[in-house]
């Protein structure tokens, strides 16, 4: 048997203080597509957060493998160099770091790690321009702040753009589909859908069943309080978008999960 | 200490000097002597001390050392050199043979203002020690008693300068500690338009006590640019003052990136309706640097705009002052004015004082102020970070984006791209700039 991508095994975290996660288990393997489904306050930003490696939030037990390694381990900047991608809620604004700057930094830091040559500015400007393309980007955007004065939708594809260079194997999406207009949706799923591939896995973090329409996946798990409570494919989401989160809450998700 | 520039200031005027220069810098020497050297004790040196100065014992460098200076060890100790009119100092003496005087239009006077005291000396004795006084400014007095070098620049009406005019200021006291006082004087008359860099640099310790006037006519444009990039070791003291006419625009850029101790004094009059200033500034220092600015906008007359922003990086046990004074006089109503300082601190033991003082006797103006002290932002370490950009990198890139406001605002490409890339190379040696 291959070893899985990630491995999350009875994962507690807490922020501030407050324990938020209380005993995640979650196997990814290359290629798949996981949603995490659950009420506002279930954990679903803090699991994907404490992937990334976020400073406040605190691992009180449990563990999390990444390619068979300690990810918990590693720094903030080895896991993205690692491949793993978190796309953000709130994509941070840096005013005065131009978008190329900022992406030819981080690509060349990546490829660095990964034992590649470094891009020059032709081959990083080629590559950039033909996945600006793919996101719908105006090329005019390379020359502006990272996410200076962006509109909601433009910050996502920004970091959906971001993806796409830094070729991660595993893309975690916090909530990518918050604030998004319909047309902005599709152009997300789409990159996302473009970036699709046996060598890679997704976990969508989302809390509507909407962006499942679009990015289709494999499994769906529902979090509540701290814990995944059911799993199951795709339908499983389909019986929430109708039934609600209290439904699965109080045990029926059970005839339809696995 | 003022016995010693007593002395040599005696021994410097024995030299053939003109009747007005002659009185003009006597007098310079009687209100030094008569003031000394600030004290903390001013509240306008409260956070300033100057006893490295007071105590230093500097000499006037010999004229004859000029010839040593090449071309060479200016191209590597000046910023940049863009193409363009140039006059070149080295310890306060004139260059010649390294200035470019060739390509102004017709009625445009350039030159070593040792020079103009000759040839224009009606119209320099009509501006000159008028627009920085020195009867209560005693650095500014010390520079009057040894004036004798420095730049003159003349725009007749309408005169448009394409390519910027600079100054190069250079101290290299070959192992001896030399004092130079610098002069400018600019005279701008009505719709003429030039940019004006002027770039201190230095090797070793020595001390450079520079004036600089500018007289900005009727719908005059100055654009000024001021590099203070000293060596380690100096001491750099300043006094820029400006007097604007009537839709004058006077925009500064100060940055000052080098010295062990820095003051800055950069003063504008809005003497006439509908003139503007603006004041950029960057101060970055570290180790035990100091930097002092302090800023002076005098809206002397009604619907007048001033907008300064000026932003510190502090490291190591840097300490910065910045005092930016905005005064409204009774009669300057509709008067527009916004000054922010924004200030970085990067380590636990940099200091910065910073202090807004608004003075308004008008009650129909519109004027705001702000000032920040901070941290970089974490969650933007974090964002970076979390992109494959390691943690010190990522602290530099903010660092860089920080400074970049101000220096973005500078519009000779060279000189910009330059400058951005010395600022980087401080963040973070090795790794070049986008």
């Amino acid at each position: 048997m291959t070893m899985a991508l990630l491995e999350i095994k009875n994962l507690h975290a807490k922020v501030e203080e407050k324990e938020i996660l209380q005993g995640i288990n979650l196997t990814v393997n290359a290629g798949e597509v996981h949603a995490i489904m659950g009420p506002n306050g279930s954990g679903k930003s803090t699991l994907a957060n404490v992937l990334a490696g976020r400073e406040n939030y605190e691992v009180t037990s449990g563990e999390v493998l990444y390619e068979g390694k300690n990810l918990l381990e590693m720094d903030i900047e080895d896991r993205a160099r690692a491949g793993v991608f978190l796309a953000f809620q709130y994509p941070i604004e840096i005013p005065g770091v131009s978008n190329a700057h900022f992406l030819k930094t981080a690509l060349n830091g990546v490829r660095k790690y990964r034992g590649l040559e470094e891009l020059d500015a032709m081959d990083f400007l080629t590559l950039v321009k033909e996945k600006m393309k793919l996101l719908q980007m105006d090329p005019t955007f390379l020359n502006r702040g990272v996410n200076e004065g962006f509109s909601g939708g433009e910050k996502k594809r920004n970091d959906i753009l971001q993806m796409a260079m830094l070729d991660p194997k595993l893309g975690i999406l916090d909530e990518t589909d918050s604030g998004l207009d319909i047309d902005s949706l599709r152009i997300v799923a789409e990159g996302v859908n473009a970036l699709r591939n046996p060598n890679r896995a997704f976990v969508l973090v989302t809390h509507y069943q909407r962006l499942l329409d679009y990015i289709v996946p494999d499994f769906v798990h529902v979090l509540s309080g701290g814990k995944i409570i059911a799993s199951g494919d795709k339908e499983l989401a389909v019986h929430l978008e109708e039934r609600g989160y209290g439904w699965v809450i109080e045990g029926g998700a059970k005839a339809v999960g696995a | 200490m003022t016995t010693s520039y007593q002395q040599a200031f005696e021994k410097d005027l024995s030299r053939d000097v003109p009747g007005f220069l002659r009185r003009l810098r006597n007098e310079g020497m009687e209100r030094f002597a008569k003031l000394g050297f600030p004290n903390r004790r001013m509240e306008e040196w409260k956070y300033t001390g100057v006893d490295p100065i007071a105590q230093g014992d500097f000499h006037l460098g010999g004229d004859k050392e000029v010839s040593r200076f090449t071309l060479e060890e200016m191209h590597r100790m000046a910023f940049c050199v863009l193409p363009g009119p140039r006059l070149v100092f080295l310890n306060g003496h004139f260059h010649p043979a390294l200035s470019d005087l060739s390509g102004l239009p017709a009625g445009v006077r350039l030159s070593n203002l040792g020079q103009a005291l000759q040839e224009d000396s009606l119209r320099v004795e009509t501006y000159l020690a008028k627009q920085v006084g020195f009867q209560d400014r005693a650095f500014a007095a010390l520079n009057t008693a040894f004036l004798q070098n420095g730049a003159y620049l003349y725009l007749p009406r309408g005169a448009v300068l394409t390519q910027p005019v600079q100054l190069l200021f250079v101290s290299h006291g070959n192992g001896a500690a030399v004092v130079s006082h610098p002069r400018v004087l600019v005279v701008a008359e009505s719709q003429s338009q030039a940019t004006l860099i002027e770039t201190y640099v230095g090797e070793g310790a020595y001390f450079t006590n520079a004036v600089t006037e500018i007289v900005a006519g009727e719908g005059a444009v100055i654009e000024h640019v001021k590099l203070q990039g000293e060596s380690d070791s100096a001491f750099h003291i300043a006094s820029i003052g400006v007097h604007q006419e009537r839709d004058s625009l006077y925009t500064s850029h100060s940055i000052s990136l080098g010295g062990a101790l820095t003051r800055n004094d950069l003063g504008t009059t809005l003497d006439a309706e509908g003139a503007s200033a603006i004041f950029n500034g960057l101060y970055m220092v570290t180790g035990r640097q100091h930097v002092d600015n302090h800023t002076s906008i005098d809206h002397a007359k009604p619907h007048c705009t001033s907008a300064e922003l000026y932003k510190g990086i502090l490291d190591g046990h840097s300490q910065g002052v910045f005092n930016g004074r905005i005064l409204v006089r009774p009669d300057a109503q509709k008067t527009s004015s916004q000054q922010t300082n924004k200030n970085l601190i990067l380590s636990e033991d940099a200091l910065i004082n910073t202090k807004p003082l608004l003075e308004i006797y008008a009650n129909d103006v519109k004027c705001n102020h702000g000032a920040t002290i901070g941290r970089l932002d974490e969650s933007q370490v974090f964002y970076l970070r979390a992109r494959g950009i390691d943690a010190k990198l990522a602290r530099s890139l903010l660092t860089y984006a920080f400074a970049s406001e101000v220096v973005g605002q500078i519009r000779q490409d060279l000189l910009r791209e330059r400058l951005q890339q010395l600022i980087f190379a401080r963040l973070m040696p090795g790794k070049e700039a986008a």
